[in-house]
């Protein structure tokens, strides 16, 4: 199945103007609204044969010039019968950046989504075990948003040392 | 870490559970190889939970890769898998190549193809050497250092640097290599065999060894698909898939090799496969490098994204003017306003780069997909219902490295 064919199936079964297109070399994208996009990929993967997600991820565009959405989300689909790559994005907006999670379709979207939490704060509904993945428990900002400081804000001159009387 | 235990569904003391115990696993243990800890609730000798807690050695590489430019950011990624670090620079560049819509020079796409799979032999190397020290067979362990001490020359030779080379820039290489270079090369493919049959012997059919790998930490194929498993991991329970045959970059479509798969999934598979990929690493290597075309390693200098040579910076008014715009930190290369996701296939599995750049030379976001973090998530699905000591041989065969796992 090819790209166009997969395009042609999604505006048949979601209308033509419910997600817009955009390519750059090979890399072809769908780009869907945040509450339509679990049904995306859930046809997707049901329909196209998108049985991996290659790649979870995440962009603040804070800073980035002209952008309308303060965070994209970005999914990479992988067909591992044919090889088609499809990436699928969306954007969510503060205060409350929310998505509904991919983990009944993909478990390897697990730690992939928690790892986007755990740096730019974007919750995913429904996932299992939402918790910080790199960062420890008691961390309070999520350091890969573009308004958090290269060097932070102290918290590695601030962390709790265990000194070898008290343990 | 203040991580609670009821947080992570172990049941608390004095519940009916009271016969299973947990077990601490690390951070600081000679079998995780690197700093990883896992929480394993037993039952007897059995696992019934894993809960793998990492980030120990997390230390914001995506972060500083928004900060360092297109050049300066490969001693970065250097560092992402130390154990074949070659490689990540490969991907690093082939993914800025493919931003900036840059063909390279035949020469140098043979050589970096032949860097690669020198890398791949490295990793695979390591990984069978450590997966058998686990499981006490110290032996072969040793036999696999020689030949990764022989790569480690050949990267001094091309780069100047054992662990971490920085080999690659962006449009080419830092230099070309050298004659004697070549011989080394030539002399390893001579004598690699030897050691690779020596290893065979030592572990193939070696009946400890076989009793602890095989049936351990099966991984069916729609598992492995569905886990976003890559590499040697999904090659070793039947996925067919291998980016240097199915997305051919780099030199690879010129060469005869076979994609190496099995079907068992289990612990054993993955040490066979990989055995068997250095192989065919190694024809790789001997087609490349006796048919290592001649001319440039680095596009034409006129395409303004290669720093020109030295004669030329001090010597003429152009390379000088092209040497200070790619060096002054608000000149450097103009990139389109785009995002884009490039992947090669690493030692590891896939390993993948989405750069969103904004017109500047320096990154907007540079993250990567690093398949030991992938990898590592597997895990918990692995090791439920095996003994306690499996959980040494299955973490070998999943080949984490907790610097790309971190980050």
């Amino acid at each position: 199945m090819t790209h166009d064919e997969i395009l042609t199936k999604l505006r048949e079964r979601f209308g033509t103007d419910s997600f817009t297109t955009s390519e750059f070399r090979d890399n072809r994208r769908v780009i869907v609204p945040a509450e339509r996009v679990y049904a995306f990929l859930e046809f997707l993967k049901a329909e196209c044969g998108f049985d991996q997600l290659s790649e979870l991820t995440a962009v603040d565009y804070l800073y980035y010039p002209d952008a309308k959405d303060r965070y994209g989300v970005i999914y990479c689909l992988l067909n591992t019968t044919t090889g088609v790559r499809l990436i699928v994005k969306t954007y969510v907006n503060d205060p409350d950046p929310a998505l509904p999670s991919v983990f009944p379709l993909w478990k390897g979207a697990d730690w992939l989504e928690r790892e986007v939490y755990d740096m730019y704060g974007i919750v995913f509904q429904g996932h299992p075990d939402l918790r910080r993945i790199l960062l420890p428990e008691e961390f309070t900002s999520f350091p890969l948003r573009k308004d958090y400081p290269l060097r932070g804000r102290g918290e590695r001159h601030n962390f709790p040392v265990l000194t070898r009387a008290e343990s | 870490m203040p991580l609670e235990l009821a947080e992570i569904g172990v049941p608390p003391e004095g519940d009916e559970k009271e016969y299973l115990w947990t077990l601490n696993f690390g951070p600081q243990h000679p079998a995780t190889h690197t700093t990883l800890r896992l929480i394993l609730t037993l039952d007897g000798e059995t696992v019934v939970k894993a809960v793998p807690d990492i980030g120990f050695l997390h230390s914001g590489f995506e972060k500083l890769g928004e900060h360092l430019d297109y050049n300066q950011y490969v001693t970065i990624v250097d560092r992402m898998n130390y154990i074949s670090p070659i490689h990540n620079e490969i991907a690093w560049h082939h993914a800025v190549e493919k931003l900036l819509g840059i063909e390279i020079t035949p020469r140098c796409k043979y050589l970096r193809t032949i860097c690669a799979e020198l890398s791949r032999i490295q990793d695979h190397l390591l990984n069978v050497g450590a997966a058998a020290i686990d499981l006490g067979a110290f032996t072969a362990f040793l036999y696999a250092f020689n030949p990764r001490e022989k790569i480690y020359d050949i990267f001094e030779r091309c780069s100047g640097q054992r662990f971490h080379p920085s080999f690659t820039r962006v449009g080419g290489l830092i230099n070309d290599v050298d004659d004697i270079w070549i011989n080394m090369v030539r002399d390893f493919v001579k004598t690699f065999p030897k050691a690779h049959a020596d290893i065979t012997r030592l572990l193939s059919r070696n009946r400890i060894f076989i009793d602890r790998t095989k049936g351990i930490g099966v991984l069916s194929k729609e598992d492995a698909i569905n886990l976003s498993c890559t590499g040697p991991i999904a090659r070793a329970s039947g996925v067919v898939r291998d980016l240097r045959k199915d997305e051919p970059y780099l030199a690879y479509p010129d060469f005869d090799f076979q994609v190496v798969c099995a079907t068992a999934g289990d612990c054993y598979a993955r040490y066979l496969v990989r055995m068997e990929e250095m192989l065919q690493s190694l024809r790789i290597i001997e087609q490349a490098i006796e048919n290592l075309p001649p001319g440039p390693v680095n596009v034409d200098v006129e395409s303004k994204v290669v720093l020109p040579d030295q004669t030329a910076v001090y010597r003429s008014i152009e390379g000088l003017i092209q040497h200070f715009e790619l060096i002054m930190s608000n000149r450097k290369w103009a990139t389109p306003r785009d995002e884009i996701y490039a992947a090669v296939e690493s030692p590891n599995g896939e390993l993948g780069y989405y750069i969103v750049a904004d017109g500047s030379g320096v990154p907007y976001r540079a993250r990567t997909r690093p398949p030991s973090f992938i990898h590592f998530a597997i895990f918990p699905y692995l090791i439920v219902g095996h003994m306690l000591s499996d959980v040494v041989a299955v973490l070998g065969s999943l080949n984490i490295i907790a610097a790309e796992l971190d980050r």
